[in-house]
């Protein structure tokens, strides 16, 4: 239906994240993301769609680690949208998602360099998965082959399924509904997901929050990700 | 300025003397024709066991590391190269740069020199325009080897097709890909042009396969007004058109960079920088090419040390203004830049990139101001094999700096990465030379690399005629 237009979008409170790394797992089994074994990830060739950054901040008794979960921004003026030359990267009218088309991709790479949050992820070598996790495959997700890109789409399959399960029902779609991997699996629930055009659901009243930041706003990149400052002077609202 | 120049001033002797020798510039001790015929074909049919020793080790060399290491990687995986996730591009497409940029002299020795009317030109227009063609398909090459998936490569070629797809023409690499096919196809058309007439020539001599191949490929050439005529015409057109698809090539390559969001690549200097840098290392690569063609092939009468010097002071007048393209891209990143960009700097300067970087501004700046100056060396075909050849190096350096150097950090910390290429791609990289080698040695036994027909309309225009008791120049020349 062309009448049907959505900006998903999710909030990040930086607060609630407790580095546990949850969410990456869960984003894995979703997904069908191969574990690349450590040589290759210490190599730098991890596959994590969504990842836990970790700094340090202060120093000796100060020390302290902070954590921030980084995942694809689904920038609404995306710099790897315009440079494949393949329409691999693909921006998606009706969601407002960035989306990877994956049997469109040559592996150029181009999107990943251009891609300021360095999100993107290149498939080495063929996808390979150890015993059990082969057993464990979502068949809603194609796995992918070697020498192409590949990114979170915030769990595309998931908004579909949900979307065209309430149109099977003649229900209108409620999309609070629908919550991509991460975001089902976080305990503290730091991650929230939702539609930005809503003015009233969690993730738009979240965003307009004056905790509420955006990833390297100067490049211009708009992303569809905030973030919540962290600080002990601020409670969380909504 | 040129030596007819500064004797203007001083009648009488000196006047003469200098005149002579910027006659034997012009090869103005004329020989007859048939001699000069002679010796082109001589040196095209000169393939000794020497020859086939080094066809034959190129060809195994080109065979294995380009074709061989290309081939494994293509059945594992780019895994096998030294790339990670912020180092997304590497050697390659530092090589892809280098090639493109090799590919630049041919065009600006042949088209431009033709137009500015420089006579030192004649004789080595054909050994530039050769690297041109077989340096750029070894530069398109290098797309192909550096995507992961090689066999759907050719969906960034728009053709119709039943999925009603097309390429994106917002990608600087679909303009790349654009600019290199034209090229690709003008500097061949342009190579051959000016070929007919030898072609012709040496169909007219030689029997066997050649005399078939000559036969095929001369067209049906006989030396009428007519086809003069139009072959002229042709030949000043190509000229012109092909200056502009020269300078494209290069400003895409440089915007394929510049376009981006990478720190130290965004600049909006990189255009002109990439072109100087190019035409910078294409002379450097053609005297290279020149010196080792003149000694193997025994060309001395065709190229002599006034043609290397008359190209090497070229040389130095790009040193200087890739320098200062070097220093103004230089300085604004340290002036103006923010931290992540200091990084790099650090990175260059006294981090990892330093032996490089270092040796980078040894040989495109202190060798060439340190030498070239000097007319005697200018001359010397050995001091420029070593000079060139170190340029080229240091051209190769600066290539591999700006792409796999300032990928290396970003503006978030945590994907900070750095990169070395692994053996296969460095034996890629190799057999990209041997076969660029093998190409041009190959060609350079199936084509004519002197053009005869140009050194003799130099000659014949510049000459002088006797007319009785006193010695004029001929009309063309008053003309000028």
């Amino acid at each position: 239906m062309a009448e049907d237009k959505y900006r998903w979008g999710m909030v990040v409170d930086l607060d609630l994240c407790t580095g546990c790394q949850a969410c990456v797992v869960a984003c894995h089994a979703e997904n069908n993301v191969p574990t690349v074994g450590e040589v290759e990830t210490a190599r730098r060739r991890s596959m994590h769609w969504i990842r836990i950054e970790r700094y340090w901040h202060g120093a000796d008794d100060e020390l302290r680690a902070e954590f921030m979960p980084l995942l694809c921004q689904h920038c609404q003026n995306a710099p790897c949208e315009p440079v494949c030359p393949m329409y691999a990267t693909y921006h998606d009218p009706n969601n407002q998602l960035n989306i990877q088309v994956y049997n469109r991709c040559a592996g150029i790479r181009y999107c990943g360099v251009n891609c300021p949050y360095k999100v993107r992820h290149f498939n080495w070598f063929d996808p390979y998965f150890p015993e059990p996790l082969n057993e464990q495959l979502n068949p809603d997700v194609t796995v992918r082959r070697r020498g192409i890109m590949e990114k979170c789409m915030f769990c595309i399959q998931r908004i579909r399924r949900a979307r065209d399960e309430a149109r099977a029902r003649g229900e209108p779609f409620n999309t609070e509904e629908v919550k991509p991997a991460c975001v089902q699996t976080c305990p503290t629930d730091a991650l929230v997901f939702g539609n930005l055009l809503e003015p009233e659901s969690e993730v738009a009243r979240l965003a307009r929050s004056p905790r509420a930041f955006v990833l390297l706003e100067d490049l211009g990149t708009e992303p569809s990700l905030f973030y919540l400052k962290r600080g002990e002077s601020y409670v969380r609202t909504g | 300025m040129s030596v007819l120049d500064r004797a203007e001033s001083r009648p009488g002797v000196a006047r003469t003397r200098a005149e002579e020798e910027h006659r034997k510039t012009l090869l103005l001790d004329p020989r007859p024709q048939e001699e000069l015929n002679t010796m082109v074909l001589e040196a095209m049919q000169r393939t000794g066991r020497e020859y086939w020793v080094v066809v034959g080790v190129l060809a195994v060399l080109a065979l294995g590391g380009f074709l061989g290491a290309w081939l494994y990687m293509i059945l594992t995986g780019v895994g096998v190269t030294g790339l990670s996730r912020p180092n997304y591009w590497g050697i390659f497409i530092a090589s892809f740069i280098f090639w493109i940029g090799i590919s630049h002299a041919g065009t600006f020795i042949s088209a431009i020199l033709r137009i500015f009317g420089a006579e030192y030109r004649r004789p080595i227009t054909r050994a530039a325009e050769m690297m041109t063609t077989t340096s750029l398909l070894v530069a398109a090459s290098f797309l192909g080897i550096h995507v992961g998936r090689v066999w759907v490569s050719y969906w960034i070629v728009p053709y119709p097709n039943q999925r009603g797809l097309w390429p994106n023409y917002h990608s600087p690499f679909l303009w790349d890909e654009m600019a290199i096919i034209t090229y690709l196809v003008g500097s061949t058309l342009y190579l051959y042009l000016p070929l007919i007439p030898d072609l012709a020539m040496a169909r007219d001599r030689l029997a066997g396969w050649r005399g078939k191949l000559y036969r095929a490929m001369a067209l049906g050439w006989t030396g009428t007004e007519s086809q003069w005529h139009h072959l002229n015409l042709a030949i000043k057109v190509f000229s012109v058109v092909i200056i502009p698809v020269m300078f494209s090539v290069h400003t895409i390559v440089s915007w394929d960079l510049a376009m981006t969001k990478a720190i130290g690549w965004r600049s909006s200097i990189f255009a002109p920088y990439f072109i100087v840098g190019a035409v910078y290392s294409g002379l450097s690569a053609a005297i290279t090419v020149l010196i080792i063609a003149r000694s193997s092939m025994k060309l001395h009468y065709f190229i002599r040390e006034e043609h290397i010097n008359a190209l090497a002071r070229l040389v130095l007048i790009f040193s200087f203004t890739w320098t200062y393209f070097f220093f103004a891209d230089f300085l604004t990143e340290w002036y103006g830049g923010d931290a992540a960009g200091h990084t790099l700097i650090t990175l260059q300067t006294v981090g990892q990139m330093a032996p490089f970087w270092w040796t980078m501004l040894f040989f495109n700046i202190v060798v060439p101001w340190l030498t070239l100056w000097n007319g005697r060396i200018r001359r010397s075909p050995i001091a420029l094999l070593l000079i060139t050849i170190g340029i080229n190096i240091g051209m190769y350096l600066e290539r591999y700096i700006i792409v796999t150097g300032f990928l290396r950090r970003n503006h978030t910390p945590f994907n900070w990465g750095d990169y070395a290429p692994s053996v296969v791609e460095i034996a890629i990289i190799g057999g990209s030379l041997c076969t660029f080698l093998l190409l041009y040695a190959l060609l350079s036994r199936l084509v004519p690399l002197i053009p005869v027909w140009e050194v003799r309309e130099g000659q014949l225009t510049h000459g002088l005629r006797r007319v009785g008791r006193a010695t004029v120049p001929t009309v063309a020349e008053l003309e000028e």
